[in-house]
């Protein structure tokens, strides 16, 4: 079951068994979300959806808003700046699309700098999950909080799951050998670029608030840094410098490329386009490696 | 508790505007009648109109929601007041806004729960599209519970033909126009809601110089 399959059935099973929860939606998952008196479908107005939900959370709901990630966060994004963060009210925005999920649909629906627009406002965790299963842990979650959350789905999604939160160490190459860190759905196709080279591969689901300590306890003595993230390259690294601020580094930040897309397509040709498959991610690490 | 007299002392305090005729101020005679006469303990008030809040600030003062001695400082460093309220500062603001047409849509949110929400627009900050979103999903569902005030003093670039109010009728809400001044008129116009579906009061008061 695809993450977006499995967070309509989460969203139904919350709605049904938590009276807390509120959906809103602008018409995009209205098919598969279940008809409620707390699932409020605004029509295609997603300025509206994202004030509803700030409303609803205003009377202490726990409001779920969802839509396809362009019209979740780029169209409303000045609702979400203060609706939600100024209001200082808490939502839980699930997003379905992530960089190029639609990737036959062009420029409109895909949305890789999403990370880092929500990153630029303060007080937001942000999951990219790389399983369905890592995506019902953090949903789960998220319920019960009253903060402001931003989960990520996408149809790219990674072989098994990760267990464990923060920064999680999946393999521990030898002292001092470069860190990998992959974050969300990047896991294996990095994982085999780098299945015979000695690295430490790292990993994460929730790139905000980043997990500095693990990062920094899994880093050692490592100098090289390569950072793999299914979004807009370069939306973690200052990050990953800041938590690594007292060590002499070299960071490679791999991603989704700034510049305007215009090819269509599978998702496993914009994967390679971007040199976010195993072999592009390893002719990249290598081209840095030798260069150091 | 001070009444509708003290609000231009309140007002000077406010500003340390002294020679002002405060009756001019758009806001302040639907706020003194909704914070007077209509909000109920469980009502919600949302200024979504967060420009010149001085009118706003004086009526929270007179009715205790805003301490007296916080009017001194209006806009400075440490106060709570500044030129667009902040609800994390002034609780009883509701809301903070400043950036047009925000509040609607939260007030939409708001009364989906059952709450009885009265939210407060200016004519020119309906140009926001934003607002329209609001104003047609309440209307087309029947939101019983919201009510908008429309504080009218032309002050739209491009204007609203045939009134304002024909748009939300459009949309399914009923609607009144009064003179934005009067106190009874300005409760007369809100009793007018159906309690059937949402209500807009559109309220004069003298065009923007």
């Amino acid at each position: 079951m695809s993450m977006r399959s499995r967070f309509y059935a989460l969203a139904a099973e919350a709605l049904a068994g938590d009276e807390r929860v509120a959906v809103v939606s602008a018409e995009i998952g209205v098919g598969e979300l279940p008809a409620h008196p707390r699932h409020f479908n605004v029509g295609i107005r997603e300025q509206l959806m994202i004030g509803v939900a700030a409303g609803l959370a205003l009377e202490g709901l726990r409001p779920v808003a969802h839509s396809y990630t362009p019209f979740l966060v780029e169209r409303p994004y000045e609702m979400v700046k203060l609706d939600l963060g100024h209001q200082d009210l808490g939502a839980v925005l699930v997003s379905t699309g992530a960089s190029y999920d639609a990737s036959t649909a062009g420029r409109t629906h895909q949305a890789p700098e999403d990370v880092a627009i929500m990153a630029a406002l303060p007080g937001w965790t942000i999951h990219v999950p790389g399983h369905p299963e890592e995506l019902e842990r953090v949903f789960r979650r998220s319920l019960r909080g009253d903060d402001r959350v931003y989960i990520r789905m996408s149809e790219e999604e990674n072989a098994a799951r990760v267990d464990g939160e923060g920064v999680v160490v999946l393999r521990r190459g030898g002292a001092g050998v470069p860190l990998v860190l992959a974050v969300g759905p990047t896991l294996s196709e990095t994982l085999a670029a780098t299945a015979d080279l000695d690295v430490t591969v790292v990993y994460t689901g929730t790139p905000r608030p980043l997990d500095a300590a693990g990062l920094r306890a899994a880093c050692a003595q490592a100098r090289d840094v390569v950072i793999v993230e299914p979004y807009l390259a370069g939306t973690s690294t200052a990050e990953v410098a800041a938590a690594l601020i007292d060590r002499p580094m070299r960071i490679l930040s791999l991603g989704v490329p700034l510049g305007e897309f215009r090819h269509y397509g599978t998702r496993a040709e914009h994967r390679a386009a971007h040199g976010l498959d195993a072999t592009g991610i390893r002719a990249s690490v290598d081209a840095f490696l030798l260069s150091g | 508790m001070l009444g509708y007299d003290d609000l231009p002392e309140l007002l000077t305090r406010l500003t340390g505007d002294e020679k002002h005729d405060w009756s001019s101020l758009s806001t302040l005679d639907v706020l003194w009648v909704l914070h007077d006469r209509l909000l109920q303990p469980d009502d919600r008030f949302l200024l979504s109109k967060g420009h010149g809040p001085a009118a706003f600030y004086a009526v929270l003062t007179a009715k205790g929601l805003i301490p007296l001695d916080a009017l001194e400082g209006f806009g400075s460093f440490a106060s709570m007041l500044g030129y667009h309220p902040d609800r994390t500062l002034v609780p009883a603001a509701g809301i903070g806004s400043g950036s047009l047409g925000h509040g609607l849509a939260i007030g939409v949110g708001s009364a989906l729960t059952g709450r009885r929400v009265y939210c407060l627009v200016g004519d020119a900050e309906l140009d926001e599209g934003s607002n329209w979103e609001a104003v047609q999903y309440a209307g087309r569902i029947g939101l019983r519970t919201l009510n908008v005030v429309v504080v009218d003093n032309l002050s739209s670039t491009y204007h609203w033909p045939g009134g304002v109010e024909a748009r939300f009728a459009l949309e399914g809400w009923s609607a009144a126009r009064c003179d934005g001044h009067d106190h009874d008129a300005i409760e007369r116009a809100f009793a007018a809601a159906t309690g059937m579906r949402p209500h807009v009061v559109v309220a004069d008061v003298e065009k923007k110089r």
